[in-house]
């Protein structure tokens, strides 16, 4: 083989691999890429039964029920559309009513969303980034989200009162 | 007085750096070199004042000195000492200073350990290393100071987040870091050989030792990051594909295709232009992944919008290195020399296709983890690229890898017989086909890929061990002879062995716990039984119990096995007070390479708990096979050929004049 051959082996194998992994890439890409939905979304864009996305929002205060073999139930809402959840498991350590929540899976025939994950990841302010954003973006974030945790980070800073997970939060403007 | 002498002494170092960036490249210049010299005593000195100042941050947070908002936002007096020491790098300033110091002791440990190093590379590759120091100083001092005092100091902490409070964050970040950052050197050096123009199988020799202490950290950081999750977070979880872990696992795949293209020019003076620019990658990557980290826009892309100080001062740190190493490398790269000739069949061309598929790799990642953000950025839209993406594009192009690791190191140099390196595989196969035939017929009507994926993972390691037998001709001299033999390798030859079993032993492990995982999820109350995998798990009693700043409701298990009482396991559910926060801590036992697991979920008013319990066979190979491949590294590196460093005719000679 001369010097040429070689590296034309070299890099025609080269660019097979790349090929190979673009193919990839782009399959992967079709199919196993989930999108965010906020309820609201839900309803907008008449999402079909079985296809799996993310729902987003806030889980309604007092719709919580618990029933047998850890099943649950609750609602999601983003202030102008409530969603039915159902789950079965064990919730995160960081799950509240009251609170954001994301969770996956799809829905059914009769409109609940079934989820098989409830995601725990979020940071110290219960707000998941996904659905901050989305809330921000319908203008139903409440500035009182922001001004609570900025008065309890004040506040905390004071006597310490504790509940500092909250205050964390607004840690940047609110404690220097 | 200690913040104020803490802040004072990174402002020193700073000023140091400053100085270490353009006297020595002067020095270079005008051949001087007293100038050239200044790098070490600057190097030095800028190691001693960054270790002063993150003294002092240390020395606060274990005296609770709140009047300093970094501990006042994360520590609390009442908090265990080691939790107070660890929780100086558990938050944003701290961990950027703990950078900057493994950055200043890199450096300081080329200023003295570099003495065979050519006077002019040292000065470049120490001045290089303080362009991304002061870079990184003027980081933190402009928008991440450590040091600042609260006008009204108050009596208590917030306390660290509570998930943090664990053995796991003491020794996970500073490895982690001491990875990343290790790969700065190589950088260094890359940058400063385009500069002179010159570089050789000498350079790698050079760099070689320092992105080895670099990956084995790495190494060891991921899977320690990896067995933290898995045990903290109470999922059972090992790995996530989130964008945190895939950012430390680019830097990893580079680094580790960086070290093979290294043995290429080391041993052939080939591939040079390739490593150079391996080694600007590698460390692009460990500078993303600290941008995708420290500057929250993973977070939420419109809190880095909204505050974009640090977020947008990382990203400019990036964009000059990256693109300013880019830029020289296009520049300079062409006036490289090319180096030895190889056929596209021999250990070279296999190191080629090795590189090929982890930088490959590295791209797949690296567009799951950046496409999100991107699509976001411009089209508002948000998606989740999960685990499924990357195991339809990352294990595809992992295979192919794997069947070709045994091959590579029985291939000989420039012209491989791939017949003959078959041949003498075929102990490996053998062994592989029997595994896969038992583990299938032991599984019967389970998943036909498993048994496949453990044939494959069997031939990997097997086949590193016959790579060795073939070196020592074991079974083909006798006995004794073959042990000599085995004394006489090179300790790098041991040191590939341990690598690339331990890539085998990891693949066993992910295997077995992903397809032979048992769980058990149902609420339990005292007294109630739990079958899983042969065992029979009791839950005995609920109770609580006081820790020094949580409380916390402990479960306590009974595990039998056939009738025969094994151990109590206690998992339990801890409140941290301070912040109003939950932490799960799993329990876990330990049955050869098996574990049980066991996560409590919510309590119920009926006396009832929520448990989860798994049954995980053989996960500890996860584990263990990232630790066999760093101790290959150690073996590595402590192979004679980079003790004694390059100019080792001259020396031989110094040796033979002084005998006289």
């Amino acid at each position: 083989m001369t010097r040429r051959q070689r590296r034309l082996t070299i890099i025609g194998g080269s660019l097979a691999v790349l090929a190979a992994a673009a193919a990839l890439v782009l399959n992967a890409m079709r199919d196993s890429i989930v999108f965010f939905s906020t309820p609201t979304m839900v309803v907008e864009r008449h999402i079909q039964p079985g296809k799996r996305f993310r729902l987003g929002g806030l889980v309604q205060p007092g719709s919580l029920m618990r029933g047998e073999n850890l099943s649950i139930t609750f609602q999601v809402a983003d202030g102008s559309a409530k969603l039915p959840v159902s789950y079965t498991g064990i919730l995160p350590d960081l799950f509240r009513e009251g609170q954001g929540v994301v969770a996956e899976g799809s829905l059914d025939s009769a409109g609940v969303f079934r989820a098989d994950t409830v995601l725990a990841k979020h940071d110290e302010n219960y707000m998941p980034k996904d659905v901050a954003d989305a809330l921000k973006k319908q203008g139903h974030w409440k500035d009182e989200y922001g001004a609570k945790q900025g008065a309890k980070a004040e506040s905390s800073a004071r006597a310490a009162d504790g509940n500092a997970g909250v205050a964390r939060a607004a840690q940047p403007g609110a404690t220097r | 007085m200690i913040a104020e002498s803490g802040h004072y002494a990174l402002v020193l170092a700073l000023g140091l750096a400053l100085i270490q960036s353009i006297v020595p490249v002067l020095g270079a210049r005008w051949r001087d070199f007293a100038l050239m010299n200044v790098a070490r005593s600057t190097a030095v000195a800028q190691l001693a004042f960054v270790a002063a100042s993150f003294a002092a941050l240390v020395t606060l947070h274990v005296a609770s000195d709140f009047s300093v908002a970094n501990v006042f936002e994360n520590s609390h007096s009442m908090k265990p000492l080691i939790y107070k020491v660890t929780g100086v790098w558990g938050n944003h300033e701290g961990s950027m200073l703990l950078w900057v110091s493994i950055l200043a002791l890199f450096g300081g440990l080329v200023a003295i350990f570099g003495n065979n190093l050519p006077i002019s590379l040292r000065a470049h590759v120490l001045a290089v290393q303080a362009w991304i120091a002061s870079a990184f100083y003027l980081f933190i001092l402009l928008t991440s100071n450590p040091f600042v005092r609260l006008a009204n100091p108050p009596i208590e902490g917030q306390d660290l987040n509570p998930v943090l409070q664990d053995i796991g964050l003491a020794i996970h970040p500073p490895m982690l870091y001491l990875g990343y950052v290790g790969f700065s050197i190589a950088f260094s050096f890359a940058i400063a050989a385009l500069i002179e123009g010159r570089i050789d199988a000498a350079w790698a020799r050079w760099v070689r030792p320092w992105t080895l202490v670099a990956w084995i950290f790495l190494t060891l950081g991921i899977a320690m990051g990896s067995y933290w999750a898995y045990y903290e977070l109470g999922w059972g979880g090992w790995w996530f594909w989130d964008p945190v872990e895939n950012a430390s696992l680019m830097p990893w795949l580079a680094g580790t295709a960086f070290l093979h293209s290294l043995v290429v020019m080391e041993k052939r003076n080939a591939l040079k232009v390739w490593t150079i620019l391996l080694s600007i990658l590698a460390f692009s990557l460990s500078l993303l992944g600290t941008f995708l980290v420290r500057s929250g826009v993973l977070t939420s892309v419109h809190a880095f919008a909204n505050d974009p100080r640090r977020g947008v001062f990382i990203l400019l740190i990036l964009c000059v290195f990256i693109g300013g190493s880019l830029s020289l490398y296009a520049l300079r790269a062409s006036s490289l020399k090319q180096g030895g000739l190889f056929a596209p069949i021999s250990r070279e061309g296999a190191l080629v296709l090795n590189n090929l598929l982890l930088t490959t790799a590295c791209a797949t990642v690296f567009i799951g983890t950046l496409y999100p953000l991107a699509l976001e950025v411009i089209t508002g839209e948000k998606i989740s690229v999960g685990a499924p993406f990357f195991n339809l594009t990352f294990a595809p192009l992992f295979l192919p890898l794997m069947v070709a690791l045994p091959f590579g190191p029985l291939l000989a140099w420039k012209r491989g017989d791939l017949l003959g390196a078959a041949q003498r595989l075929m102990a490996a196969a053998v062994a592989a086909l029997i595994l896969t035939a038992v583990v299938w017929a032991w599984t019967l009507g389970g998943s036909t890929f498993a048994p496949l994926a453990i044939g494959l993972a069997v031939f990997v390691v097997a086949g590193a061990v016959v790579d060795i037998a073939e070196r020592t001709g074991l079974f083909r001299v006798p006995l004794e002879a073959a042990i000599r033999r085995a004394q006489g390798l090179p300790r790098s030859a041991w040191g590939t062995m341990f690598a690339h079993a331990g890539v085998g032993i990891a693949l066993i492990g992910i295997v077995c716990e992903t397809t032979w995982n048992s769980e058990f999820i149902r609420s339990m109350k005292p007294g109630d039984v739990a079958k899983l995998a042969g065992y029979e798990l009791k839950l005995e009693d609920l109770a609580q119990r006081q820790g020094p700043n949580f409380r916390e409701m402990v479960a306590r298990f009974s595990v039998t096995t056939g009738g025969r009482l094994i151990d109590t396991m206690t998992p339990s559910k801890r409140n941290f007070t301070t912040r109003g926060a939950t932490t799960t801590e799993a329990a876990l036992l330990t049955r050869g390479a098996s574990q049980l697991y066991i996560s409590l979920g919510d309590f119920a008013l009926d006396g009832s708990t929520a448990v989860r319990i798994y049954h995980k066979p053989f996960v500890l190979f996860i584990w263990f096979g990232p630790v066999l491949m760093a101790l290959g590294g150690v073996l590595s590196l402590s192979d004679r050929r980079l003790r004694i460093g390059a100019p080792k005719p001259a020396r031989r000679l110094r040796e033979l004049q002084a005998a006289e």
